[in-house]
């Protein structure tokens, strides 16, 4: 089964760049993502920009509302994803209390909805 | 639109599609019963065969539940054709008097129910899944043929460890659990926590969806997760029990129903993991408590607490067998909260008298559970067994140091508690307002009464 593992944090916590703590702290990274493409289970994943960056677009009317800022204003927000394939549930949320900012952060583990048109055709 | 969603909107309506084991809803519908109460000739061979049927489905619903959850990986289905494979029952049994084999009989109805659902609603499911699940149901030819109950695979661990994942919410794992491994209607559920039958089915119908979309695994965890697992399977069934034997809420004390479904999961639990101390040690705790019941309530139904219990009608012999479970237990070392708690309610149960109690044992292991599980409720009970142990100020010292009080901000016995350490030391006006707060907090009708009783003592002594 595929699992989005979204990855929340406020900008401000954890360790920054410039910080003692921060090269280990992306070496976590760089060891999650290697074990995870070893193991098979790597589909995707990236870090994003700040939100400071983000653009939210809505149609309303047929008219498409470009608005600066992301979605919901929150402290914690949205820095990056993994997809994954794991076998079940247990296996997506022991990855995801690997994954360096969830000390700090929170990790928010979503199955991928299945569609069974798609797989009928595929 | 999840594609799954009309079998579950289905299943959230009550009374269409609500799995009671064949017991209830069968007992009132069943085709080719005959009527409650007829007069008729045979009815009441009719009536006992009924009865006999319904027995044999509630002894084993759990486990016959447990193994066609595994067969199927999907509660609902399974749910469903084990109460279709009832009802065909009773009304061929009936007949044709019951099979020697019954049970056999039941999985097999079931699991061709099953073949024939998927086969009809393959638009509900993938291919590739109905394909899988078609393939395992028709090869895999294991436990019918052996027609022995005792020797079908057991299930039910893994599906406990299922509905007790904490990846679902806490409520829902108690409901869960009541409702597969113990065959309880979502009524019986509903009507224990006070909330609409349509409201719990609709929690527990999300929580099945959860379960299938989520990918939760039908599995006993993995041996780096048990324990942490299991921790959450035995809280679930020390909530049945105390839910049980002290309802929050409602106008009667004791819900006698979820005092032995617990005491049967504590002791399937035992079964299925002989070795594992805390399941022991739940268990002893549970038979510790259940061996006090009717002591605990006098013939008006009114709440009779430690101090004034008759302890003459204990039943020693449940005392006994908790006493072997946990000395087995404690010889294993390490012991964990659950062996600290049934610890503690074995001195309880050996003290001649309330006051013969040996308290400072008592003090001694809940500081031990401090220890291991530091929280308020520890340190409330910690308080009052300081002020038998030592005296009521202490207690009263020692309880306004807490650090996490304000958890207790809502909790009625943390009143209580303040109120009978404020009259033990004489301050009774305090007490007497604590007792109000007591009063006002407490949601169960019975309780409420026993802590006015107390009230109206103190307020008459001024």
């Amino acid at each position: 089964m595929q699992y989005l593992l979204l990855i929340y944090a406020a900008e401000d916590a954890g360790p920054q760049p410039g910080d003692a703590e921060y090269a280990a702290f992306m070496n976590g990274y760089f060891a999650f993502t290697k074990d995870v493409k070893e193991r098979g289970l790597f589909q995707g994943g990236e870090p994003l920009e700040k939100a400071s960056t983000a653009t939210t677009v809505r149609v309303r009317d047929g008219q498409a509302l470009v608005t600066d800022g992301p979605f919901a204003e929150t402290k914690e927000v949205l820095g990056g994803f993994y997809l994954l394939d794991c076998k079940d549930l247990d296996e997506a949320l022991e990855c995801a209390s690997k994954i360096p900012s969830a000390k700090h952060g929170s990790i928010e583990v979503r199955p991928i909805m299945q569609i069974p048109a798609m797989d009928a055709s595929g | 639109m999840p594609a799954d969603s009309r079998i579950d909107e289905e299943a959230a309506a009550p009374g269409t599609n609500e799995s009671v084991p064949g017991v209830t809803a069968a007992g009132a519908t069943a085709p080719g019963a005959a009527a409650p109460g007829a007069a008729a000739p045979g009815a009441v061979s009719a009536e006992s065969v009924r009865a006999e049927i319904e027995q044999t489905v509630r002894e084993h619903y759990g486990r016959m539940l447990a193994l066609l959850i595994h067969q199927f990986g999907d509660i609902e289905l399974a749910e469903d054709v084990l109460q279709e494979a009832a009802l065909i029952a009773l009304e061929k049994w009936i007949t044709n008097g019951i099979p020697e084999k019954p049970i056999p009989w039941l999985v097999l109805t079931a699991k061709n129910k099953a073949i024939d659902k998927l086969r009809r609603q393959q638009h509900y499911l993938t291919v590739e899944k109905q394909m899988a699940i078609l393939d395992k149901l028709e090869h895999d030819s294991v436990d019918e043929k052996d027609e022995d109950a005792e020797r079908y695979p057991d299930r039910r661990l893994s599906l406990i460890f299922t509905c007790c994942h904490p990846a679902l919410d806490q409520q829902v794992r108690v409901a869960l659990t009541l409702k597969t491994l113990c065959g309880l209607s979502t009524f019986q559920i509903a009507s224990a926590f006070l909330v609409s039958e349509t409201t719990m089915a609709q929690r527990i119908v999300r929580a099945k969806r959860k379960i299938k979309s989520a990918g939760i695994p039908y599995q006993v965890p993995p041996a780096h997760l048990i324990q942490s697992r299991l921790e959450s399977v035995l809280a679930v069934i020390y909530f049945i029990f105390n839910e049980g034997y002290h309802c929050s809420s409602g106008n009667k004390l004791v819900n006698e129903e979820f005092c032995e479904e617990a005491i049967h999961l504590a002791a399937m639990m035992l079964k299925l993991l002989p070795e594992e101390s805390e399941v022991m040690g739940l268990y002893a705790l549970i038979l510790f408590h259940h061996a006090r019941s009717t002591a605990r309530v006098d013939s008006k139904g009114q709440l009779i607490d430690l101090e004034n219990q008759n302890r003459i009608i204990w039943d020693r012999s449940l005392i006994e067998r908790a006493d072997r479970l946990l000395k087995e237990a404690l010889a294993k070392g390490n012991a964990g909260p659950y062996q600290l708690q049934a610890a503690i309610s074995a001195i309880h149960a050996h003290a001649e008298t309330f006051e013969e109690t040996d308290w400072k044992q008592i003090v001694m292991l809940y500081q031990k559970l401090e220890a291991i599980r530091p929280n308020a409720v520890v340190r409330l009970n910690l308080t009052i067994a300081l002020s038998y142990a030592e005296d009521a100020n202490i207690a009263l010292m020692y309880l306004d140091q807490i650090e996490d009080l304000d958890q207790l901000d809502c909790y009625h016995p943390y009143y209580l508690t303040r109120a009978e350490l404020l009259r033990r030391q004489g301050c009774l006006r305090e007490a007497e307002s604590m007792y109000q707060k007591a009063v006002d907090l407490c949601d169960n009708s019975v309780e409420k009464q026993h802590i006015m009783k107390k009230m109206r003592a103190t307020t008459y002594n001024q």
